[in-house]
């Protein structure tokens, strides 16, 4: 079967070929069969790689360990959501999920545009064939997933232990989707381009696409960040990563295409930058996807290369120089119509928003670029921290929270000085008023910064509450329906608008929640016996009891071994919160020879975080056991000597089963041990003002998002336009 | 066992690969590429319209004075005749007759 | 239209004012950076020169947990050649914390041991983007 699974790789690389043969020829010569063939081998292409994808996943369920994959990364105690979530966790899997992906949202993308750019499609179809082509080649050749053991163990090596929870499932799919995503506009892009057609219809087009992408890799980034939060041992949410910048970098190029293609449909204005940004943002997405597996910079996610580095580079150095060779080739096509009449009207806004994303960016490129640049420069490589992120990240995005709450509210072409009287009197009455708050009722006023961004955030919240406001007067002032009813049907009417507004109100929401966070955290490292307790911020935890468990771990992972405590959490004397963190510690990824009971909790460990959430503040607590004590001599050791002397009460010449049940026993002795006479434990422990507004905001912009992207009823469509036509169509008689 | 069942798989596999993919080489309906024109001028419309809806929009909601909504509204609405006339054209040169 | 003058005016300013920032940035990172060394490398400095972030394995049988919660262990390169440099370490460590983990750690090289300081530790995850340690056909 993996044969099979090999020649499935091999028909997907040749229908991949075949296409983009079929598709340009078809466009060369006018063929429209042939182009509908190219077509047909993306939809193909779907269903070969779903084929390859069930052959491997079934291999996963099965465990069968004659796959190198599932050897290495799965294992028969690792529960069946997370063998099934193992495949994405090698590379190769990584790699066939990341091109399954791309053959089901390009068959979705063709299969909309079935009607529509008929010019642009056959090209665009080549593009997407070959991503598909370069990602089937490397597993194909480089890199198959369907490679096999010389020798079959027994046993895998399990799930990384750190992989075995919830976001594992979901966050990889989401963020994959997300960069697989940008190869739609880009393929639209190079396509446009080349047949010399960057009309209303492309923008349409590709602005829902980018918009889809957008969306996609947000949810991925936010998911990350909550991950990061929920399961990493240290509390924080962002870490300027490497890999977390690679995913920001696009999205961040996206956000001001989204803005600045307004502008383009509006005063034909910025066809280049656009162009520019859509063709970048793809390219930053691929750079995304090689950073993560090519070792080449240090980070928590860098994971050793395997000669993929070389064919990444090759692809991204590819579509950055056909992009620049389109575009400047193609220039008067993407020349201007009109130029900017003021610099106080909504195309400046956005322009400067589009300034400040890009420029943000770039800096978070050079420093996540720099251990090579300065490599190169000075031959040492060298690394900045978040402190230099931090200092420059933190003004532009101050700034863009202030311009988001701007640009609803400035007319388009020319505002004058008047209308801005009216329209920014209450958003800056509100900052003014939270600048007031900050400094005497809520108290944050010992950060600058964090007083700034509150009163910048409450001036877009003030706008755009201000808007729809208006709106719905002005709704009811046409309609007179009931207000709720005013402000669904205004906002059905004009759901970009609206969408992007809820969009704003999201990422204040959201920068309320890191500022708030990040400044006013309270943080404590230390060790607790049992029925101590020590003060965070405004809470008292008290450490009440210890816990373990062996086998049925609480978090239903597959741990061995699970070490715990009781927290009990007060403030003012009052009970607020009951916090159980615990460590679970896993069976060795390689087998130690002659020692049963290292083998079954000497792997990962891993630290399963206690929270308790509220839209006020979260609780946050981890521990980590120092060692246990021996139950017969009450000394405490350190784990890794404990598995040790453990051992030596299980005799080699033991028969393997019964080894086996001696050391489930002697761990079971350990527990019990553990719980009766717990040793001191460190704990880490947090407690953080409106970390969930975090979460909130980016569900807001989440729903921002699909209320934008969501299609007007076609009914009402034609209502409009006949009534407009109509309209018009008066005047052409009066003409 | 497997070895059937993998080889039947890869057969099946092939044949709807190649049946899905031979479209150009059976009796091939031999239709030119239809042209993007009169798609182009569809959505060029439709942006107007919806330009001339959100001008009205902001004019409701405050942004702009009477005099400044009514000049934008009158050029949008020309530009909008003009795409009409356009398409037209377009029509009344695809029906192969002058209107 | 905008006169093309003022439209001049504005691209030369802004593309000014974006030199000079990146200017700033650029020289800001530079001297706001650490080097990012292996134990060996670390080692062939030879100095003991300012911060540094030192990056390689956890050596085998090499970790001592003392009471005031200080570790000791000895971090080498991760191609493995031998060389290894004994790190002082307080503060908690991550849960990841183990023999053969990769990690980073950021502090200076004092008297022959490489002082860490306390809470700068990164554990990577654990590698299995790696070739197949059991080899594959």
């Amino acid at each position: 079967m993996a044969f099979a699974g090999h020649l499935v790789m091999v028909v997907a690389l040749v229908v991949c070929l075949y296409g983009i043969g079929a598709a340009l020829y078809g466009a060369r010569h006018g063929r429209r069969d042939w182009v509908d063939s190219g077509r047909r081998s993306v939809y193909c292409l779907a269903v070969v790689l779903t084929l390859g994808m069930v052959i491997l996943e079934v291999a996963f369920v099965r465990n069968d360990f004659s796959y190198t994959a599932v050897a290495n990364t799965s294992s028969t105690t690792t529960p069946l959501l997370y063998r099934v979530a193992a495949m994405w966790s090698s590379q190769e899997g990584s790699l066939l999920l990341w091109v399954w992906l791309l053959s089901i949202w390009s068959s979705a993308a063709i299969y909309l545009t079935r009607n529509r750019l008929r010019d642009v499609v056959p090209y665009a179809t080549s593009v997407l064939l070959g991503f598909g082509a370069f990602f089937t080649t490397l597993l194909v050749f480089l890199d198959s997933p369907f490679g096999q053991m010389s020798s079959v163990p027994t046993d895998g090596a399990g799930l990384d232990p750190l992989l075995r929870n919830p976001s594992m499932l979901i966050h990889p799919p989401m963020l994959y989707s997300g960069y697989t995503f940008f190869s739609i506009p880009f393929a639209f892009a190079v396509g446009a381009l080349i047949v010399r057609r960057v009309d209303a219809d492309w923008i349409r087009i590709t602005r829902r696409f980018a918009l889809a992408s957008w969306m996609f890799l947000g949810i991925g980034i936010l998911l990350g960040a909550r991950w990061s939060y929920y399961e990493l041992g240290w509390g924080g949410y962002w870490g300027w990563d490497p890999v977390e910048n690679a995913a920001l970098m696009p999205w961040l190029i996206s956000t001001a295409f989204l803005h600045s293609v307004m502008i383009q449909e509006k005063r034909g204005m910025l066809k280049i930058w656009n162009a520019s940004l859509v063709l970048g943002a793809s390219t930053l997405a691929i750079v995304g996807t090689f950073l993560v597996r090519s070792g080449v910079l240090d980070s928590i996610h860098a994971f050793t290369g395997g000669g993929l580095g070389v064919p990444f580079v090759a692809l991204i150095a590819t579509m950055v120089a056909g992009s620049v060779y389109l575009v400047v080739t193609r220039r008067e096509v993407l020349r201007s119509e009109h130029s900017l009449d003021s610099l106080f009207s909504r195309e400046a806004a956005f322009l400067l928003n589009n300034i400040i994303l890009v420029g943000l960016c770039f800096v978070i490129f050079w420093g996540t670029f720099f251990p090579l640049i300065s490599q190169a420069v000075t031959g040492t490589s060298a690394k900045v921290g978040p402190p230099w992120f931090d200092r420059y990240t933190v003004p532009l995005a101050l700034i863009l929270v202030l311009l988001s709450g701007i640009g609803p509210v400035i007319a388009w072409r020319r505002a004058t000085l008047a209308n801005a009287r009216r329209n920014f009197a209450l958003p800056v009455a509100a900052a003014g008023a939270m600048a007031i708050a900050a400094y005497t009722v809520v108290p944050i006023g010992s950060s600058v910064p964090t007083v700034i961004l509150f009163c910048c955030a409450m001036f877009v919240l003030a706008s755009i509450g201000q808007e729809f406001w208006r709106g719905t007067r002005a709704r009811r002032a046409m309609s007179s329906e009931a207000p709720p009813l005013a402000l669904l049907s205004m906002v059905r009417r004009n759901r970009r608008r609206y969408g992007g507004y809820i969009v704003h109100t999201g990422i204040a929401v959201l920068f309320i929640g890191v500022a708030a966070s990040s400044t006013f955290q309270h943080e404590q490292e230390l060790s607790l016996q049992v029925g101590q307790s020590t003060h965070v911020g405004a809470y008292t935890m008290r450490y009440v009891k210890a816990t373990s468990h062996v086998v049925n771990d609480p978090s239903h992972t597959g741990a061995t071994l699970t070490l715990g405590a009781v927290l009990r959490v007060t403030r003012d004397g009052k009970y607020v919160a009951t916090l159980r963190p615990a460590a679970d510690y896993y069976p060795a990824s390689s087998i130690l020879s002659g020692q049963v009971v290292a083998d079954l909790i000497s792997g990962d460990a891993v630290q399963q975080v206690a929270l308790k959430s509220s839209l006020r503040r979260d609780l946050w607590a981890a521990i980590k056991p120092l060692g246990t004590t021996l139950p017969s001599t009450g000394v405490q050791v350190p784990e890794e000597s404990l598995v040790a002397l453990g051992d030596t009460t299980i005799l080699p010449s033991t028969p393997q089963e019964k080894q086996l049940e001696a050391a489930y026993i002697e761990l079971g002795a350990i527990a019990d041990a553990y719980r009766r006479n717990p040793p001191p434990a460190s704990f880490t422990l947090i407690s953080s003002p409106l970390v969930m507004w975090i979460w909130l905001g980016g569900l807001i912009v989440l729903l921002g998002g699909l209320t934008a992207i969501w299609p007007p009823p076609a009914a009402r469509r034609g209502r409009i336009r006949a009534r407009y036509f109509a309209r018009v169509a008066q005047e052409l008689g009066r003409a | 066992m497997t070895a059937a069942l993998a080889a039947l798989l890869i057969a099946a596999l092939v044949t709807f690969v190649g049946w899905a993919l031979s479209g150009p080489f059976r009796a091939g309906t031999r239709e030119p590429q239809e042209s993007d024109e009169r798609r182009a001028l569809e959505s060029a419309k439709e942006a107007k319209y919806a330009e001339i809806r959100d001008n009205e929009t902001d004019y409701r909601t405050g942004k702009l004075s009477d005099a400044d909504f009514r000049a934008l509204d009158r050029q949008l609405r020309a530009e909008a005749v003009e795409i009409l006339r356009a398409i037209d054209l377009l029509e009344g040169r695809a029906a192969g007759a002058p209107r | 239209m905008t006169h093309p003058r003022k439209r001049h005016v504005r691209l030369v300013v802004s593309l000014t004012l974006a030199v000079l920032l990146a200017s700033g940035l650029i020289y800001t990172s530079f001297a706001a950076s650490d080097p990012a060394l292996t134990p060996s490398q670390l080692l062939a400095r030879g100095r003991d020169g300012g911060n540094v972030q030192l990056t390689g394995t956890v050596v085998k049988r090499s970790i001592t947990n003392h009471a005031d919660g200080v570790v000791d262990f000895r971090l080498a390169d991760r191609a493995g050649d031998g060389v290894s440099v004994p790190v002082v370490y307080s503060g908690s460590v991550p849960a990841a914390f183990a023999t053969g983990r990769e990690l980073i750690v950021t502090g200076r090289l004092h008297g022959g041991a490489f002082d860490a300081q306390p809470g700068s530790m990164i554990t990577k995850c654990p590698s299995k983007y790696s070739a197949a340690p059991n080899g594959s056909a």
